[in-house]
């Protein structure tokens, strides 16, 4: 039974991991060249400092996640992997956020501030992000999981543990 | 005589963690910053509104100026951080009332648990609206020359430093419910561990 749940748990990061790679890699491979009147603009995550901080936060969760991997069971620094998943996961969540507002505002514009969406020239980058934005919101909400579970398990706060 | 004395040793060794713990005023004090913190960085918000008379068109040689407004509902991004903020404020002020009327609220003595995970799933929350609030208003200061949306901070100046307030008032709260998290975390560790 503890096996099993183990091998859960594992599966769970291993998961969250992987959803946390390819939003990164999709983000940061996402540009299209598209022309304005005769300028030729280029449309890359760097342009919106919200898709910065997106791929900054989430490479990080995905070093500290593959590190987690390899933490053996019954370690001592499993407390130490309660607090840094409450910080990472804030990270993740704030980062997840802003990069969805400032997408929100690339596809439907802001008619109040006079700001064009920018969707329609550049479709194939708009694609991308969005499917990057898909595999940040499963980290996400594996993320969220994986923060309860270790409070749970470390700390037992519930007071399920009979002992 | 003895075994009197033997019984009254044996009751003070066994005895559970008393049952009117101290209050904790540290605990309590910061979570009424925090909600001090996040209700005003609400109503700052939802009160933020500014109306301009700006020059539209030039027709011949006379301006053109109607007012425009700017308001906190025009962008989903203020909206989410408004309804975020109160939902933060409405926990901290449910829990200050939990904490100062005492432990007959509790239930099988799941309350410190409770709070502790509410706490935690309220501040990745708050973590939420206070990430996409903060790149709205650098967008709207700074504006995309990417995706050429101009800055609207250099009209609308009082507009964007009260949303600005806001959102550092906001901050503030955040940081505080970090805080306030991470101590009854401890708390129920040092419960656990009698």
């Amino acid at each position: 039974m503890a096996k099993i749940r183990r091998v859960c748990h594992l599966l769970l990061r291993f998961l969250a991991f992987a959803a946390t790679l390819s939003a990164v890699v999709v983000m940061a491979t996402s540009h299209e060249r598209a022309s304005f009147f005769t300028v030729s603009v280029e449309a890359k995550y760097t342009n919106a400092p919200a898709f910065k901080y997106f791929v900054i936060v989430y490479s990080v969760v995905t070093v500290y996640g593959f590190l987690v991997l390899f933490l053996p069971a019954q370690s001592l620094l499993w407390r130490l992997v309660v607090a840094l998943d409450l910080v990472f996961t804030m990270l993740l969540v704030s980062s997840f956020s802003a990069a969805v507002a400032i997408a929100q505002v690339g596809k439907k514009g802001n008619s109040y501030a006079a700001w064009l969406p920018i969707c329609d020239s550049v479709p194939k980058y708009c694609d991308r992000v969005t499917g990057a934005l898909i595999a940040g919101f499963v980290a996400v909400i594996i993320y969220i999981i994986l923060l309860l579970h270790s409070v749970h398990t470390v700390i037992d706060p519930l007071l399920l543990r009979k002992n | 005589m003895a075994s009197e004395n033997g019984e009254k040793l044996d009751l003070s060794f066994n005895a559970a963690p008393d049952p009117k713990p101290r209050k904790e005023w540290v605990l309590l004090s910061l979570r009424v910053i925090s909600f001090l913190a996040t209700s005003s960085a609400t109503l700052v918000m939802a009160l933020n509104k500014q109306t301009k008379n700006l020059v539209v068109a030039t027709i011949g040689t006379t301006p053109v100026t109607i007012p425009l407004t700017a308001k906190f509902n025009h962008t989903p991004a203020f909206i989410f951080f408004v309804i975020v903020n109160a939902i933060a404020s409405v926990y901290n002020l449910v829990v200050i009332a939990v904490d100062i009327l005492g432990p007959q609220y509790d239930y099988k003595g799941l309350r410190l648990g409770l709070i502790a995970i509410l706490d935690v799933m309220i501040m990745a929350l708050a973590a939420t609206g206070d990430g996409a609030a903060t790149f709205m208003a650098e967008l709207g200061r700074n504006g995309n020359s990417h995706a050429r949306w101009e800055k609207i901070c250099d009209k609308f100046e009082a507009y964007c430093n009260r949303g600005g307030a806001a959102l550092v008032a906001s901050f503030i709260g955040i940081i505080l419910l970090l805080v306030v998290t991470v101590m009854s975390i401890t708390k129920l560790l040092k419960l656990n561990r009698i």
